[in-house]
Protein backbone atom coordinates (compact mmCIF):
# COMPACT_ATOMS: atom_id res chain seq x y z
CA UNK A 1 0.00 0.00 0.00
CA UNK A 2 1.28 3.33 -0.68
CA UNK A 3 1.17 5.52 2.18
CA UNK A 4 -0.62 9.20 2.01
CA UNK A 5 3.53 11.14 2.38
CA UNK A 6 4.90 9.10 -0.42
CA UNK A 7 1.84 9.58 -2.92
CA UNK A 8 1.86 13.21 -1.82
CA UNK A 9 6.17 13.55 -2.87
CA UNK A 10 5.26 11.44 -6.23
CA UNK A 11 2.01 13.92 -6.95
CA UNK A 12 4.54 16.49 -6.49
CA UNK A 13 7.19 15.00 -8.58
CA UNK A 14 4.71 14.82 -11.07
CA UNK A 15 3.54 17.88 -11.10
CA UNK A 16 6.50 19.40 -11.83
CA UNK A 17 7.34 16.85 -14.84
CA UNK A 18 4.18 17.58 -16.18
CA UNK A 19 4.66 21.59 -16.08
CA UNK A 20 7.99 20.57 -17.88
CA UNK A 21 6.65 18.40 -20.41
CA UNK A 22 3.84 20.36 -21.05
CA UNK A 23 4.81 24.02 -21.29
CA UNK A 24 5.44 25.03 -25.32
CA UNK A 25 8.05 27.07 -25.95
CA UNK A 26 8.51 29.47 -29.15
CA UNK A 27 11.54 29.92 -31.23
CA UNK A 28 12.14 32.93 -33.01
CA UNK A 29 14.26 32.83 -36.04
CA UNK A 30 16.12 34.71 -38.10
CA UNK A 31 14.68 34.41 -41.65
CA UNK A 32 17.93 33.91 -43.69
CA UNK A 33 19.67 30.45 -44.63
CA UNK A 34 16.34 28.95 -44.12
CA UNK A 35 17.30 25.45 -45.04
CA UNK A 36 19.86 25.28 -42.39
CA UNK A 37 17.86 25.77 -39.35
CA UNK A 38 16.11 22.67 -38.82
CA UNK A 39 19.26 20.74 -38.84
CA UNK A 40 20.94 22.86 -36.64
CA UNK A 41 17.94 22.61 -34.22
CA UNK A 42 18.07 19.01 -34.31
CA UNK A 43 21.30 18.69 -34.01
CA UNK A 44 21.57 21.27 -31.10
CA UNK A 45 18.36 19.20 -29.58
CA UNK A 46 20.24 16.06 -30.38
CA UNK A 47 23.42 16.67 -28.62
CA UNK A 48 21.04 17.08 -25.08
CA UNK A 49 19.38 14.02 -26.01
CA UNK A 50 15.90 15.36 -26.94
CA UNK A 51 13.80 14.50 -30.20
CA UNK A 52 12.52 17.78 -32.02
CA UNK A 53 8.65 17.73 -31.53
CA UNK A 54 6.72 20.90 -32.99
CA UNK A 55 3.43 21.30 -32.15
CA UNK A 56 0.64 21.91 -33.96
CA UNK A 57 0.81 23.05 -37.67
CA UNK A 58 4.63 23.56 -38.22
CA UNK A 59 6.12 25.18 -41.27
CA UNK A 60 9.25 25.58 -41.66
CA UNK A 61 9.44 28.39 -43.52
CA UNK A 62 8.10 30.68 -40.95
CA UNK A 63 10.20 32.73 -38.24
CA UNK A 64 8.38 31.30 -35.61
CA UNK A 65 8.54 27.52 -34.79
CA UNK A 66 6.45 26.22 -31.33
CA UNK A 67 8.61 23.42 -29.62
CA UNK A 68 6.86 20.52 -27.33
CA UNK A 69 8.58 18.73 -24.65
CA UNK A 70 11.44 20.37 -24.05
CA UNK A 71 12.27 22.13 -20.40
CA UNK A 72 13.67 25.49 -19.88
CA UNK A 73 17.16 24.15 -19.78
CA UNK A 74 17.10 22.27 -22.82
CA UNK A 75 15.87 25.37 -24.13
CA UNK A 76 18.78 27.51 -23.32
CA UNK A 77 21.38 24.57 -24.10
CA UNK A 78 20.24 25.39 -27.48
CA UNK A 79 19.57 28.78 -27.60
CA UNK A 80 23.77 28.87 -26.41
CA UNK A 81 25.05 27.89 -29.40
CA UNK A 82 22.44 28.68 -32.40
CA UNK A 83 23.09 30.81 -35.14
CA UNK A 84 20.02 30.70 -36.53
CA UNK A 85 17.52 31.22 -33.49
CA UNK A 86 17.13 34.75 -32.24
CA UNK A 87 15.43 34.28 -29.52
CA UNK A 88 13.50 31.60 -27.40
CA UNK A 89 10.18 32.29 -25.13
CA UNK A 90 7.97 30.28 -22.73
CA UNK A 91 4.57 30.69 -24.34
CA UNK A 92 1.64 31.81 -22.51
CA UNK A 93 -0.88 32.24 -25.46
CA UNK A 94 -1.15 32.39 -29.15
CA UNK A 95 -4.34 32.57 -31.75
CA UNK A 96 -4.83 33.89 -35.36
CA UNK A 97 -6.50 37.59 -33.47
CA UNK A 98 -5.93 39.51 -30.63
CA UNK A 99 -8.93 38.17 -29.02
CA UNK A 100 -8.30 34.34 -29.47
CA UNK A 101 -5.17 35.23 -27.76
CA UNK A 102 -6.86 36.46 -24.92
CA UNK A 103 -8.93 33.97 -24.46
CA UNK A 104 -5.74 31.50 -24.94
CA UNK A 105 -3.67 33.65 -22.14
CA UNK A 106 -6.27 33.58 -20.01
CA UNK A 107 -6.94 29.82 -19.98
CA UNK A 108 -3.16 29.40 -19.87
CA UNK A 109 -2.55 29.12 -16.27
CA UNK A 110 -5.52 26.72 -15.36
CA UNK A 111 -4.69 25.11 -18.48
CA UNK A 112 -1.53 22.86 -16.76
CA UNK A 113 -4.11 22.46 -14.02
CA UNK A 114 -1.42 21.19 -11.92
CA UNK A 115 0.45 24.88 -11.33
CA UNK A 116 0.15 28.05 -11.60
CA UNK A 117 2.74 28.86 -14.58
CA UNK A 118 2.20 33.15 -14.68
CA UNK A 119 2.21 34.34 -11.14
CA UNK A 120 5.83 33.41 -10.20
CA UNK A 121 6.71 36.08 -12.78
CA UNK A 122 4.32 39.10 -11.68
CA UNK A 123 4.98 39.35 -8.63
CA UNK A 124 4.35 42.75 -6.97
CA UNK A 125 8.59 42.78 -6.03
CA UNK A 126 9.38 41.86 -9.61
CA UNK A 127 10.19 44.09 -12.43
CA UNK A 128 9.44 43.50 -15.82
CA UNK A 129 9.29 45.08 -19.43
CA UNK A 130 6.62 44.79 -22.29
CA UNK A 131 8.33 44.17 -26.07
CA UNK A 132 5.99 44.32 -29.07
CA UNK A 133 7.76 42.78 -32.02
CA UNK A 134 6.49 42.70 -35.83
CA UNK A 135 7.55 40.15 -38.36
CA UNK A 136 7.04 41.80 -41.69
CA UNK A 137 5.69 45.52 -40.77
CA UNK A 138 6.44 47.79 -38.72
CA UNK A 139 4.48 49.11 -36.45
CA UNK A 140 4.48 53.05 -35.20
CA UNK A 141 5.04 54.05 -31.35
CA UNK A 142 1.96 54.70 -30.50
CA UNK A 143 0.38 51.57 -31.93
CA UNK A 144 2.86 49.72 -30.25
CA UNK A 145 2.14 51.54 -26.61
CA UNK A 146 -1.99 50.51 -27.91
CA UNK A 147 -0.56 47.00 -28.37
CA UNK A 148 0.71 46.64 -24.58
CA UNK A 149 -2.61 48.47 -22.93
CA UNK A 150 -4.89 46.40 -24.52
CA UNK A 151 -3.32 43.39 -22.55
CA UNK A 152 -4.40 44.65 -19.26
CA UNK A 153 -6.27 41.69 -18.78
CA UNK A 154 -3.50 40.20 -17.39
CA UNK A 155 -2.40 40.34 -14.05
CA UNK A 156 0.83 41.97 -13.90
CA UNK A 157 1.51 43.22 -10.31
CA UNK A 158 5.40 44.01 -10.71
CA UNK A 159 6.92 47.67 -11.72
CA UNK A 160 7.46 48.19 -14.72
CA UNK A 161 11.65 49.10 -15.81
CA UNK A 162 12.60 49.67 -19.21
CA UNK A 163 16.09 49.34 -18.92
CA UNK A 164 16.85 46.37 -16.73
CA UNK A 165 13.95 44.39 -16.17
CA UNK A 166 14.23 40.85 -14.05
CA UNK A 167 11.53 39.94 -16.87
CA UNK A 168 10.64 40.59 -20.28
CA UNK A 169 7.68 39.80 -21.82
CA UNK A 170 6.86 39.42 -25.65
CA UNK A 171 3.95 39.93 -27.70
CA UNK A 172 5.11 38.68 -31.69
CA UNK A 173 2.71 39.89 -34.53
CA UNK A 174 3.59 37.54 -37.99
CA UNK A 175 2.40 39.13 -40.96
CA UNK A 176 3.56 36.65 -43.24
CA UNK A 177 6.56 36.71 -45.56
CA UNK A 178 5.67 38.14 -48.72
CA UNK A 179 6.50 41.84 -48.56
CA UNK A 180 4.78 42.62 -50.99
CA UNK A 181 1.82 41.55 -49.69
CA UNK A 182 1.36 42.72 -45.99
CA UNK A 183 -2.10 42.32 -44.35
CA UNK A 184 -3.44 44.86 -42.18
CA UNK A 185 -4.10 42.83 -39.89
CA UNK A 186 -1.51 39.76 -38.32
CA UNK A 187 -1.96 36.11 -39.35
CA UNK A 188 -0.72 35.03 -36.24
CA UNK A 189 -0.21 36.53 -32.80
CA UNK A 190 2.06 35.27 -29.86
CA UNK A 191 2.77 36.07 -26.33
CA UNK A 192 5.41 34.32 -24.39
CA UNK A 193 8.12 34.79 -21.63
CA UNK A 194 11.50 35.76 -23.11
CA UNK A 195 13.95 32.85 -21.92
CA UNK A 196 17.26 33.91 -23.80
CA UNK A 197 18.45 35.04 -27.07
CA UNK A 198 21.09 33.00 -29.72
CA UNK A 199 24.36 33.25 -31.29
CA UNK A 200 23.31 35.83 -33.72
CA UNK A 201 26.12 37.84 -32.31
CA UNK A 202 28.96 35.41 -33.32
CA UNK A 203 28.46 36.62 -36.93
CA UNK A 204 29.50 39.98 -36.20
CA UNK A 205 31.79 39.05 -33.87
CA UNK A 206 33.64 36.42 -35.40
CA UNK A 207 33.57 38.50 -38.84
CA UNK A 208 35.94 37.22 -41.16
CA UNK A 209 36.92 40.97 -41.57
CA UNK A 210 38.13 41.29 -37.96
CA UNK A 211 40.22 37.71 -37.82
CA UNK A 212 44.16 37.85 -37.72
CA UNK A 213 44.34 36.04 -40.35
CA UNK A 214 42.83 34.51 -43.29
CA UNK A 215 43.43 32.09 -45.91
CA UNK A 216 42.15 32.34 -49.52
CA UNK A 217 38.89 29.99 -48.86
CA UNK A 218 37.90 31.69 -45.27
CA UNK A 219 34.43 31.16 -44.89
CA UNK A 220 31.83 33.12 -43.92
CA UNK A 221 31.46 33.31 -40.15
CA UNK A 222 27.63 32.12 -39.87
CA UNK A 223 27.60 29.55 -42.07
CA UNK A 224 31.00 28.11 -40.12
CA UNK A 225 28.74 28.15 -36.51
CA UNK A 226 25.82 26.27 -38.92
CA UNK A 227 28.20 23.74 -39.68
CA UNK A 228 30.55 23.28 -36.67
CA UNK A 229 26.50 23.11 -35.31
CA UNK A 230 25.45 20.37 -37.57
CA UNK A 231 28.25 18.72 -36.73
CA UNK A 232 27.69 18.30 -33.43
CA UNK A 233 31.36 19.62 -32.24
CA UNK A 234 31.77 19.50 -28.35
CA UNK A 235 33.87 19.61 -25.70
CA UNK A 236 34.71 15.96 -26.30
CA UNK A 237 35.29 16.34 -29.76
CA UNK A 238 38.26 15.58 -31.38
CA UNK A 239 37.56 17.41 -35.20
CA UNK A 240 39.69 17.04 -38.07
CA UNK A 241 38.60 20.37 -40.16
CA UNK A 242 40.13 22.23 -43.56
CA UNK A 243 38.89 26.47 -42.80
CA UNK A 244 36.72 25.86 -40.03
CA UNK A 245 39.09 25.72 -36.88
CA UNK A 246 37.58 28.79 -35.48
CA UNK A 247 33.69 27.73 -35.46
CA UNK A 248 35.02 24.21 -33.93
CA UNK A 249 36.76 25.78 -30.92
CA UNK A 250 34.62 28.30 -30.06
CA UNK A 251 32.06 25.33 -28.96
CA UNK A 252 35.21 23.92 -27.26
CA UNK A 253 35.85 20.85 -29.14
CA UNK A 254 39.93 20.17 -30.27
CA UNK A 255 41.15 21.03 -33.38
CA UNK A 256 43.28 19.55 -36.20
CA UNK A 257 43.45 21.05 -39.66
CA UNK A 258 45.45 20.37 -43.22
CA UNK A 259 46.36 22.22 -45.94
CA UNK A 260 48.04 21.76 -49.16
CA UNK A 261 48.92 24.60 -48.87
CA UNK A 262 53.06 25.27 -47.38
CA UNK A 263 52.16 29.22 -47.16
CA UNK A 264 49.24 28.95 -45.87
CA UNK A 265 49.16 26.85 -42.97
CA UNK A 266 52.49 28.97 -41.86
CA UNK A 267 51.01 32.38 -43.04
CA UNK A 268 53.57 33.29 -45.41
CA UNK A 269 53.48 34.99 -48.68
CA UNK A 270 50.59 37.32 -50.42
CA UNK A 271 47.64 38.22 -48.33
CA UNK A 272 44.55 37.01 -49.60
CA UNK A 273 42.82 40.40 -48.27
CA UNK A 274 41.93 43.19 -50.48
CA UNK A 275 44.48 46.52 -50.33
CA UNK A 276 47.29 44.33 -48.49
CA UNK A 277 50.34 42.54 -50.46
CA UNK A 278 52.04 40.22 -48.16
CA UNK A 279 51.07 38.41 -44.83
CA UNK A 280 52.84 39.82 -41.44
CA UNK A 281 55.01 37.65 -39.48
CA UNK A 282 52.35 36.71 -36.85
CA UNK A 283 49.38 35.83 -39.39
CA UNK A 284 48.88 32.24 -38.83
CA UNK A 285 45.98 29.88 -37.58
CA UNK A 286 46.99 29.85 -34.13
CA UNK A 287 46.93 33.31 -33.71
CA UNK A 288 43.39 33.16 -35.21
CA UNK A 289 42.61 30.91 -32.07
CA UNK A 290 44.70 33.37 -29.47
CA UNK A 291 42.83 36.37 -31.05
CA UNK A 292 38.83 34.47 -29.65
CA UNK A 293 40.89 32.74 -26.34
CA UNK A 294 40.35 29.41 -27.72
CA UNK A 295 43.72 28.07 -27.78
CA UNK A 296 43.46 25.69 -25.91
CA UNK A 297 41.57 23.39 -28.05
CA UNK A 298 44.27 24.08 -31.31
CA UNK A 299 45.84 20.29 -31.13
CA UNK A 300 47.73 21.08 -34.77
CA UNK A 301 48.05 21.77 -37.83
CA UNK A 302 49.94 20.87 -40.91
CA UNK A 303 51.20 20.42 -44.74
CA UNK A 304 49.68 17.77 -46.07
CA UNK A 305 47.73 16.12 -49.03
CA UNK A 306 44.23 15.20 -48.17
CA UNK A 307 44.32 12.70 -50.48
CA UNK A 308 47.10 10.75 -49.00
CA UNK A 309 47.06 8.59 -46.03
CA UNK A 310 48.76 10.17 -43.29
CA UNK A 311 46.84 8.94 -40.85
CA UNK A 312 47.19 5.85 -38.84
CA UNK A 313 44.38 3.32 -40.08
CA UNK A 314 42.20 4.21 -37.25
CA UNK A 315 38.48 5.51 -36.07
CA UNK A 316 40.35 8.32 -34.78
CA UNK A 317 38.50 11.18 -35.25
CA UNK A 318 34.68 12.33 -33.35
CA UNK A 319 33.94 14.50 -36.33
CA UNK A 320 35.54 15.88 -40.24
CA UNK A 321 34.28 19.24 -40.89
CA UNK A 322 35.44 20.91 -44.53
CA UNK A 323 34.55 22.82 -47.24
CA UNK A 324 36.45 20.90 -50.02
CA UNK A 325 37.58 23.60 -52.56
CA UNK A 326 35.44 23.46 -56.11
CA UNK A 327 38.16 25.47 -58.35
CA UNK A 328 36.62 28.43 -58.06
CA UNK A 329 39.12 30.95 -55.97
CA UNK A 330 41.17 27.99 -54.84
CA UNK A 331 42.19 25.44 -57.14
CA UNK A 332 41.28 21.43 -57.17
CA UNK A 333 44.99 20.17 -56.72
CA UNK A 334 46.71 17.19 -55.08
CA UNK A 335 50.51 16.41 -55.02
CA UNK A 336 52.15 13.98 -58.10
CA UNK A 337 52.98 14.59 -61.30
CA UNK A 338 52.09 13.21 -65.11
CA UNK A 339 55.39 12.98 -66.19
CA UNK A 340 58.31 10.42 -64.84
CA UNK A 341 60.31 12.26 -61.86
CA UNK A 342 63.79 11.04 -61.45
CA UNK A 343 65.36 12.68 -58.28
CA UNK A 344 68.52 13.73 -59.56
CA UNK A 345 71.33 12.29 -57.88
CA UNK A 346 71.94 13.43 -53.84
CA UNK A 347 69.16 16.32 -54.24
CA UNK A 348 67.96 18.16 -51.13
CA UNK A 349 64.81 19.35 -51.40
CA UNK A 350 64.67 22.45 -49.39
CA UNK A 351 62.04 22.60 -46.53
CA UNK A 352 59.45 24.34 -48.29
CA UNK A 353 59.75 23.07 -51.08
CA UNK A 354 56.43 23.41 -53.46
CA UNK A 355 55.78 19.86 -55.03
CA UNK A 356 54.47 19.25 -58.38
CA UNK A 357 50.79 19.19 -58.29
CA UNK A 358 48.25 18.19 -60.72
CA UNK A 359 44.40 18.67 -61.29
CA UNK A 360 42.07 16.62 -59.12
CA UNK A 361 38.68 16.21 -60.70
CA UNK A 362 36.01 17.59 -58.12
CA UNK A 363 33.99 13.97 -58.40
CA UNK A 364 37.67 11.88 -57.01
CA UNK A 365 37.65 14.63 -53.66
CA UNK A 366 34.47 13.79 -52.65
CA UNK A 367 34.60 9.94 -53.10
CA UNK A 368 38.18 10.46 -51.45
CA UNK A 369 36.73 12.26 -48.60
CA UNK A 370 33.53 9.94 -48.43
CA UNK A 371 36.59 6.76 -47.78
CA UNK A 372 38.15 8.71 -45.69
CA UNK A 373 35.47 9.88 -43.79
CA UNK A 374 34.49 5.80 -43.62
CA UNK A 375 37.81 4.78 -41.87
CA UNK A 376 38.67 7.93 -39.87
CA UNK A 377 35.53 8.81 -38.48
CA UNK A 378 34.42 6.95 -35.61
CA UNK A 379 31.01 5.14 -35.30
CA UNK A 380 27.88 7.47 -35.10
CA UNK A 381 30.58 10.40 -35.98
CA UNK A 382 29.27 13.04 -38.51
CA UNK A 383 31.27 14.40 -41.50
CA UNK A 384 29.69 17.74 -42.62
CA UNK A 385 30.80 19.41 -45.62
CA UNK A 386 29.97 21.48 -48.58
CA UNK A 387 29.95 20.17 -51.72
CA UNK A 388 28.23 21.33 -55.38
CA UNK A 389 24.96 20.21 -56.26
CA UNK A 390 25.12 16.80 -56.27
CA UNK A 391 24.96 14.33 -53.21
CA UNK A 392 27.78 11.63 -53.43
CA UNK A 393 27.29 8.65 -51.38
CA UNK A 394 28.66 5.88 -49.33
CA UNK A 395 27.61 2.92 -48.05
CA UNK A 396 28.93 3.69 -44.69
CA UNK A 397 27.65 6.91 -44.35
CA UNK A 398 24.14 7.70 -43.74
CA UNK A 399 22.57 11.53 -44.83
CA UNK A 400 21.40 13.18 -41.85
CA UNK A 401 20.87 16.33 -43.75
CA UNK A 402 20.76 18.42 -46.91
CA UNK A 403 20.67 21.52 -47.57
CA UNK A 404 20.75 23.88 -50.39
CA UNK A 405 22.48 27.61 -50.40
CA UNK A 406 22.13 29.40 -54.01
CA UNK A 407 25.14 30.61 -55.42
CA UNK A 408 24.00 31.76 -58.41
CA UNK A 409 20.87 31.56 -60.93
CA UNK A 410 22.25 28.20 -62.34
CA UNK A 411 24.81 26.92 -59.44
CA UNK A 412 23.98 26.21 -55.67
CA UNK A 413 26.02 24.31 -52.58
CA UNK A 414 24.89 21.91 -50.25
CA UNK A 415 26.07 21.19 -46.35
CA UNK A 416 25.46 17.52 -46.54
CA UNK A 417 25.84 15.99 -42.81
CA UNK A 418 26.46 12.56 -42.75
CA UNK A 419 26.92 10.11 -40.41
CA UNK A 420 29.06 7.11 -40.10
CA UNK A 421 26.97 3.80 -39.47
CA UNK A 422 29.60 0.91 -39.96
CA UNK A 423 32.76 -0.06 -40.76
CA UNK A 424 33.95 0.03 -44.13
CA UNK A 425 34.21 -3.36 -46.12
CA UNK A 426 36.90 -4.03 -49.67
CA UNK A 427 33.98 -3.42 -52.11
CA UNK A 428 32.30 -0.20 -50.20
CA UNK A 429 35.27 2.06 -51.91
CA UNK A 430 33.84 0.97 -55.31
CA UNK A 431 30.33 1.51 -54.72
CA UNK A 432 30.50 5.41 -56.13
CA UNK A 433 31.06 3.88 -59.35
CA UNK A 434 27.68 2.40 -59.99
CA UNK A 435 26.69 6.05 -59.20
CA UNK A 436 26.10 7.80 -63.13
CA UNK A 437 25.51 11.09 -61.10
CA UNK A 438 29.03 10.97 -60.62
CA UNK A 439 29.83 11.60 -64.50
CA UNK A 440 29.28 15.10 -64.92
CA UNK A 441 32.04 15.85 -62.90
CA UNK A 442 34.58 14.39 -64.06
CA UNK A 443 36.16 17.61 -65.70
CA UNK A 444 38.95 18.77 -62.76
CA UNK A 445 37.52 22.12 -63.79
CA UNK A 446 33.80 21.19 -64.73
CA UNK A 447 32.22 22.78 -61.39
CA UNK A 448 34.33 25.83 -62.41
CA UNK A 449 33.40 25.49 -65.85
CA UNK A 450 29.56 25.77 -65.14
CA UNK A 451 29.92 28.41 -62.94
CA UNK A 452 31.54 30.89 -65.04
CA UNK A 453 29.17 30.21 -67.68
CA UNK A 454 26.73 32.28 -66.60
CA UNK A 455 29.31 35.04 -66.78
CA UNK A 456 30.27 34.33 -69.92
CA UNK A 457 27.08 34.47 -71.50
CA UNK A 458 25.96 37.45 -70.02
CA UNK A 459 28.71 39.28 -70.89
CA UNK A 460 28.41 37.29 -74.49
CA UNK A 461 25.11 39.18 -74.63
CA UNK A 462 26.43 42.27 -73.84
CA UNK A 463 29.41 42.01 -76.42
CA UNK A 464 26.62 41.56 -78.96
CA UNK A 465 24.48 44.10 -77.99
CA UNK A 466 27.75 46.73 -78.05
CA UNK A 467 27.99 45.29 -81.81
CA UNK A 468 24.10 46.01 -82.67
CA UNK A 469 24.92 49.47 -81.15
CA UNK A 470 27.81 50.49 -82.60
CA UNK A 471 28.42 52.13 -86.00
CA UNK B 1 55.31 33.48 -32.12
CA UNK B 2 55.87 29.85 -33.19
CA UNK B 3 52.76 27.12 -33.22
CA UNK B 4 54.11 23.61 -31.65
CA UNK B 5 54.01 19.35 -32.71
CA UNK B 6 51.45 18.12 -29.60
CA UNK B 7 52.21 14.19 -28.95
CA UNK B 8 48.50 13.24 -30.00
CA UNK B 9 49.36 14.22 -33.22
CA UNK B 10 51.94 12.31 -33.59
CA UNK B 11 50.65 9.26 -32.04
CA UNK B 12 48.05 9.76 -35.25
CA UNK B 13 50.30 9.99 -38.13
CA UNK B 14 52.01 7.69 -40.04
CA UNK B 15 54.26 7.45 -42.80
CA UNK B 16 52.73 7.66 -46.18
CA UNK B 17 56.33 6.83 -48.34
CA UNK B 18 55.51 5.09 -51.95
CA UNK B 19 56.11 1.26 -50.92
CA UNK B 20 56.38 1.76 -47.08
CA UNK B 21 54.62 -1.56 -45.04
CA UNK B 22 55.62 -0.25 -41.44
CA UNK B 23 55.52 3.37 -41.40
CA UNK B 24 54.62 3.84 -37.49
CA UNK B 25 55.08 5.09 -35.13
CA UNK B 26 57.47 8.04 -36.87
CA UNK B 27 60.34 8.63 -34.47
CA UNK B 28 60.64 11.96 -33.12
CA UNK B 29 64.20 13.71 -33.68
CA UNK B 30 63.41 17.16 -31.33
CA UNK B 31 66.00 19.85 -31.48
CA UNK B 32 63.28 21.99 -29.22
CA UNK B 33 60.45 20.93 -27.02
CA UNK B 34 58.30 23.04 -24.89
CA UNK B 35 56.11 22.29 -22.14
CA UNK B 36 53.00 24.54 -23.08
CA UNK B 37 49.57 24.85 -20.14
CA UNK B 38 46.30 23.76 -21.31
CA UNK B 39 43.10 23.01 -19.13
CA UNK B 40 42.47 19.67 -18.51
CA UNK B 41 39.68 18.12 -19.60
CA UNK B 42 39.34 14.94 -17.97
CA UNK B 43 36.55 13.02 -19.81
CA UNK B 44 38.05 14.20 -23.20
CA UNK B 45 41.21 12.60 -22.07
CA UNK B 46 39.86 8.74 -21.31
CA UNK B 47 38.00 9.45 -24.67
CA UNK B 48 40.87 9.68 -26.40
CA UNK B 49 43.13 6.94 -24.56
CA UNK B 50 41.72 3.90 -26.28
CA UNK B 51 42.30 5.71 -29.44
CA UNK B 52 45.52 5.80 -28.49
CA UNK B 53 48.82 3.59 -29.61
CA UNK B 54 49.53 3.20 -26.12
CA UNK B 55 53.45 2.39 -26.45
CA UNK B 56 54.01 4.53 -29.32
CA UNK B 57 53.00 7.78 -26.80
CA UNK B 58 55.22 6.07 -24.02
CA UNK B 59 58.45 5.94 -27.02
CA UNK B 60 57.58 9.34 -28.28
CA UNK B 61 57.65 10.63 -24.49
CA UNK B 62 60.28 8.85 -23.33
CA UNK B 63 62.30 10.26 -26.57
CA UNK B 64 61.86 13.88 -25.55
CA UNK B 65 62.94 13.46 -21.71
CA UNK B 66 59.18 13.97 -20.72
CA UNK B 67 57.97 10.29 -19.48
CA UNK B 68 58.46 11.25 -16.37
CA UNK B 69 56.68 7.88 -14.72
CA UNK B 70 53.90 6.91 -17.47
CA UNK B 71 53.83 3.53 -17.31
CA UNK B 72 54.62 1.11 -20.02
CA UNK B 73 51.24 -0.73 -19.86
CA UNK B 74 48.09 1.20 -19.38
CA UNK B 75 46.39 1.11 -16.06
CA UNK B 76 43.13 -0.57 -15.14
CA UNK B 77 40.20 1.78 -14.80
CA UNK B 78 41.88 5.05 -15.52
CA UNK B 79 38.91 6.68 -16.44
CA UNK B 80 38.67 7.32 -12.07
CA UNK B 81 42.34 7.88 -11.69
CA UNK B 82 42.74 11.47 -12.43
CA UNK B 83 46.36 11.61 -11.22
CA UNK B 84 46.95 9.23 -14.19
CA UNK B 85 44.82 11.21 -16.41
CA UNK B 86 46.58 14.14 -15.57
CA UNK B 87 50.14 12.64 -16.68
CA UNK B 88 48.46 11.42 -20.26
CA UNK B 89 47.16 15.15 -20.25
CA UNK B 90 50.27 16.39 -19.98
CA UNK B 91 52.10 14.25 -22.66
CA UNK B 92 49.43 14.57 -25.03
CA UNK B 93 48.11 17.94 -25.01
CA UNK B 94 50.96 20.21 -23.41
CA UNK B 95 54.08 18.50 -24.16
CA UNK B 96 55.38 20.03 -27.80
CA UNK B 97 58.05 19.67 -31.03
CA UNK B 98 58.72 23.32 -32.09
CA UNK B 99 61.97 22.10 -34.25
CA UNK B 100 63.10 18.78 -35.58
CA UNK B 101 61.54 16.24 -37.65
CA UNK B 102 59.59 12.97 -38.18
CA UNK B 103 60.96 9.98 -39.13
CA UNK B 104 60.04 7.08 -41.18
CA UNK B 105 61.19 3.93 -39.60
CA UNK B 106 61.65 2.14 -42.50
CA UNK B 107 62.42 4.38 -45.44
CA UNK B 108 64.33 7.12 -43.20
CA UNK B 109 62.37 9.88 -44.98
CA UNK B 110 62.63 12.46 -42.88
CA UNK B 111 59.35 15.13 -42.36
CA UNK B 112 60.37 18.76 -41.28
CA UNK B 113 59.01 19.99 -38.08
CA UNK B 114 59.50 24.08 -38.44
CA UNK B 115 57.98 26.49 -36.78
CA UNK B 116 55.95 23.52 -35.16
CA UNK B 117 54.34 22.83 -38.42
CA UNK B 118 54.59 19.00 -39.29
CA UNK B 119 55.42 18.96 -43.57
CA UNK B 120 53.57 15.99 -44.90
CA UNK B 121 53.99 16.41 -48.39
CA UNK B 122 55.71 14.04 -50.62
CA UNK B 123 58.10 15.11 -53.17
CA UNK B 124 57.18 14.53 -57.10
CA UNK B 125 59.54 11.01 -56.94
CA UNK B 126 57.99 9.37 -53.72
CA UNK B 127 54.30 8.93 -54.38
Amino acid sequence: MVSSRTYFESATNMATSTRQSCLKYLLHLAQDNLDFRLPEIKSLLALRGKPFHSSGNFQEKTPFWCLDGLSEEDVRGVMARSVCAKSAFELWGHGTTHSELKTSLLKYPTENMVCDAMSPFMRKDSTYRINVYTFNKTLEFEDRIKRIDSMDYLPFEGTVNLKSPQHIFCLLEDYGTDPNDIPEHPNYIYFGRWIADGQRELIRSHSVKNRHFIGNTSMDAGLSFIMANHAKVNKMTLSLTRSLLVACSHFRAYVCGTDIDYNTIHGRGRSSRKNKTWRGPDENIRANLRQYGTEDMYIDVMVSDASKHVWREAALFDAIITDPPYGIRESTRRTGSHKDVTKPQDAIYEESHVSVTQAYHLSDIFTDLLNFSAHHLCACCPLSRYCVEMVPLNPCLRIISNCEQTLSSHTSRRLITMEKIKNPEELDSLAYLADPRFSPYQGHNAFREKYFSGVNKRSGKEDNKAAVNGE
Amino acid sequence: MFVNMKLLTHNMLTSHVKGVTKGYPLLIKATEVKVNEVDFNPQFVSRMIPKLEWSALVQAADELGHRQDLPVELVPEYEKNEEFLKKVHRVLLEVEVIEGCLRCPESGREFPISRGIPNMLLNDDEV
